[in-house]
This record gives structure tokens, sequence and C-alpha cells, in this order.
């Protein structure tokens, strides 16, 4: 089994909610896919030439500051369970990790990854460099991810059209081949049924939204993920203060809907708050769904300052280790567990997470 | 068709998404679509969510749209023909967009606004002509690598090419 406990902070050093108006923004992520000059795209390239592609890559990355010591981790050679871990640690697409319907993990698929940039190889594009930050932070993910990409860029060369820009395997990324993404909690915009004239609106100014792990339009414990749709005919700092003003006014929006929610209807909030941490402090069965959907209750409570002795780290740690493959982890190397022997299992480590002190790492 | 969501009722919101890498459509009917916050467009007011939906879906869905009556075309350097692109919604590599350009460029225009990139410039190491001696040496690392991860075929690859440069 993998050891991601050689990855400081498990890989992800923005559960810390340390950043901006982490109250409700989770994470930023900013994204830059790239392809390697003169060989084939991803969907369509022999094994033979994606190891091509990861060796070429690699011999770049060894004198590449960000990536100096960087952990290299092959998913064509981890078990699925371990796929899935990194994935829902949000380290790996799940195409990347060979967890799309019926599909299988491909020849050279890797992920480097150091503190807070990583390299996706071999995804449908080459290169899919990226960073994940606490909170609202989209200059300074930017930022970091647009320096590994000139560094890599004077010793790769890759495909980029003077008229198209970087070349991409789809083209909804050619252009920047930016795709920044902010994870939002919107309880208070849910609650009081404002969420699809934003979401509409969001269509209206090219922005677009998935769920929490992007697996169709699933949103689970209303966490959107809102990001840019186009990647072509603005400047990447467009794109950035585009979507950077639109997720603040949505801020307001939702800390105004709170506040609404708190004035026209303060038994009925507090005592969705409360049950939802009731529930999850005590319940002996506990579905992935369920714990997402009262973990969003819990995290609303904590927001609104009517629960005080939960962190948002304590939080954020348990929206990703309460995820199933996180679960069984624990028992890794015994039997496979049922769908209900896991949901028991998440019920008892929720439980403890949430009553033997916040901010152990589990 | 069946709601995806609890298999009883008409779908009747298709609700299509790309995502960093994945499109999905996903077929519910108008219960479980207000459930998911999303309103189908007989609910609402005239336009509205309607406009939301095809905005939404105005991507890929099934493969490239406007792409149904582009010419026959095969990209010479990855062989992916027309009929391939509609269907996998991907290119195959960078020569792709210079054989399906008009089609592209109509696509682009779709999905974007616009087929300009103006966004940050960039020019590969030794755009105008690569020495040969970096060459060499960004080859050996390359083999370096290669024999360091026991990828032998590659190695003798690259060895054939460092002669070729050397
Ligand atoms: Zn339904
Ligand atoms: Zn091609």
């Amino acid at each position: 089994m993998i050891d991601l406990s050689l990855l400081s902070d498990g890989g992800m050093p923005w559960l810390d909610a340390s950043g901006r108006a982490s109250h409700l923004v989770l994470s930023t992520r900013v994204r830059l896919a790239r392809n390697l000059r003169g060989r084939i795209f991803g969907l369509r390239n022999s094994p033979k030439e994606r190891e091509a592609v990861l060796t070429e890559v690699l011999a770049a990355t060894r004198d590449t500051p960000q990536l100096a010591g960087a952990m290299l981790i092959r998913l064509d050679q981890l078990e699925r369970s371990d796929r899935e871990l990194l994935h829902e640690r949000h380290l790996v697409s799940r195409e990347l990790a060979g967890l799309e319907g019926g599909g299988d993990v491909r020849a050279g698929a890797a992920l480097l990854v150091q503190n807070r940039v990583g390299v996706m190889l071999n995804e449908e594009d080459h290169l899919r460099i990226q960073g994940l930050h606490s909170g609202l932070a989209l200059e300074a993910a930017y930022a970091e991810v647009d320096t590994l990409d000139s560094e890599l860029g004077q010793r790769l060369a890759f495909a980029f059209h003077p008229q198209f820009g970087y070349l991409t395997s789809c083209p909804t990324n050619v252009g920047t081949g930016l795709r920044a993404s902010v994870l939002i909690h919107l309880p208070g915009l849910v609650l009081t049924k404002e969420i699809t004239k934003v979401l509409q609106g969001l269509s209206q100014v090219g922005l677009t939204f998935r769920g929490l792990y992007g697996e169709g339009s699933e949103v689970v414990g209303n966490f959107f993920q809102l990001s840019n749709q186009t990647t072509l005919a603005k400047s990447e700092v467009d794109l950035l203060d585009h979507l950077g003003k639109m997720v603040r006014q949505i801020i307001e929006y939702e800390e105004k809907a709170r506040q609404i929610l708190l004035r026209d209807a303060p038994t009925v909030i507090e005592d969705k708050v409360w049950r939802a941490y009731g529930l999850l402090r005590h319940a002996r069965s506990m579905p992935v769904e369920e714990a997402m959907n009262l973990l969003s209750g819990v995290r609303l409570g904590v927001g609104l300052g009517l629960i005080s002795d939960v962190s948002m780290y304590a939080l954020n740690k348990l929206l990703v280790y309460a995820q199933p493959a996180h679960i069984a982890a624990h028992d890794a190397g015994g039997p496979e567990l049922s769908r209900s022997e896991i949901n028991i299992k998440r019920a008892s480590y929720i439980r403890q997470s949430l009553t033997s002190g916040h901010d152990k790492t589990p | 068709m069946q709601c995806q969501q609890c298999g009883q009722s008409e779908a009747v919101v298709h609700l299509t998404q790309i995502m960093d890498n994945d499109v999905t459509t996903m077929h519910l009917c108008e219960a479980c679509a207000a459930e998911k916050g999303i309103e189908s467009g007989a609910a609402l007011p005239q336009g509205a969510v309607g406009d939301f939906l095809a905005t939404m879906g105005k991507g890929l869905g099934a493969g490239l749209p406007g792409m149904a009556d582009a010419p026959h075309a095969t990209c010479s350097t990855c062989g992916m023909t027309t009929q391939e692109l509609r269907d996998l919604g991907r290119l195959g590599c960078a020569d792709c967009y210079q054989a399906f350009e008009d089609p592209l460029r109509q696509l682009l225009r779709r999905l974007h606004g616009s087929t300009t990139h103006v966004g940050e410039r960039y020019r590969p190491p030794g755009a105008e002509v690569e020495p040969p001696m970096a060459q060499a040496a960004e080859l050996r690392e390359q083999l370096r690598v290669a024999i360091e991860t026991e990828n032998f075929e590659l190695a003798a690859e690259l060895r054939d090419r460092l002669r070729g440069v050397e």
C-alpha cells in the first residue's frame, strides 16, 4: 500500500483552513494543460510513447527548483484502492487514476507532487501542472504554477500555436490551458433557494460549476467548484480576475443569505445545525452522502458561530478522510469490506474525530 | 428515457457538463433535478434556466458539435479522421489543429467566443536553431533516466538518436 504520510500534510496543505475566506472557500486550484511538441497526445499514443513522455519530463524536472525533491507516484503501478485514495485527496483526476467507468489506469500515468504544486503526467494532456491553496488564493496559486510552467517550458518544448496558443487534447482547454477552480460551500444560497439564480448567472459570464469530486454534476454537501469555462481569447490574468470577482460577489450573496436565514428562521437553522452535529456525533452507521450533507450543516453552524468546539480544519479533514477509500484503508490487507461495514466504520471514525479533540491527525 | 437518479420518472432535464477532462450528461426527472438545484425550463419563468442548461451543454456532449458536416480529412501525423474526432471529441496531436483547421475554428468560436489566444506567448527553448550540443546533453540526461528506470527499449532508441546527433 502506498504511504501517503511521506507527503507533507498528506499532500493536502490546503486542508488547514489558513487561507482567505476559508470559512466558505475550502481551496483554490489552478492548473495548466501542456503538451510536448512533436509527440502524439495522451488519448492516442502508445504505451511506449507514454513512457517516453514520462522520461522526458522527469529528466527536465530534476533541476527544477519547485520539484527538486518531489515525490513521484506511478499510478500505473498502484492498486485501485491506492489510486482512489489519491483521487479522494484531490491530487489526481478520475481519468488519470483510471477510475472512469470500466476504464483502467493507463501506462505511464504518474503524479509528481511537492508541497502545493504537482504535475499530472500522461493524462489526456502530457502535463497538467497544478497548484492547490487553502482558501481564496487565485493570484498566489497561479503565481506558483506559472513559475513552474516557465521553468519547465525552458527545459521542455511545449506545443504552442501562434494563433491558438497552447495546444491541448480537448478544444475546450486550448489557448491558455488554464483552469482555475474555487471550491466553495454555499448552504445559505441553497437553503434560501437562490442558488439556481446564482448558477444561472455564472454560465452567462463564462463560468461553470461542478461538485466536490467533479463526478458528473453531482453536488454533495452544498460544495460547488466554480471555474472558468473558456480558456481562449482572454489572458491568464483576465480569466483569474474575472473568476475572482464573481467568487467575491457570490461570497457576499452567501453571507447575506445566512443573515436572512438567521433573522427569519433562527430556530429552523439552529435545529438543522444541531441535528447534523448530533447525528455525526452519535450515529452508528453513516453513508458517505449523508456524512457530506451533515458535515455541511455543522460547517454552517461553525460559520454562524453556533458551534464553537469544532475547527474548520477538523471539518476539512473529515471531508476527505471520511471518503470510502480512506475509511477502507484503515483495514488495508484485511478482507474487503461491504458497503454497510464501511458505513459502520465511517460512523465510528467520525464520532471519534468529533469527540476526541478536533486537531488530531487521523 | 428514465431519470438516472430515481429510475422512475421520465427524464426531462439533460445536463451536459464539461469538467476538467470529463464530459458527462445527467438525465434527470423534474423532481430530481430540482433537488439538485437545477430546475427544468418548464418550472421557471420562460427562458432563464432553459438558456442556462443550453449554455452548460453547449460544450461537447457526445463528440464535437458543428463538425457534423465537416469535410472528410485525415491528420497525416496521428491518423485521426474527421469521423474519429467527432466521436472522441479530442484531438490526436498538435498537427490535428492544421488538419481540421476550418471546422475547428468554427468550434473554437462557439466554445470560447473567439479563435485567438491573447494570453502568455511562448517560445520553445532554442526555437531558432538548437545547438547540437544542448540537444545531445538533453538526450544524454533522458538516456540516464531511462536506464535508471530500467526502460531499456527507450534507452536503445535514445542511444540511436544520440549517435545521430553527436
Ligand atoms: Zn428522478
Ligand atoms: Zn493528429
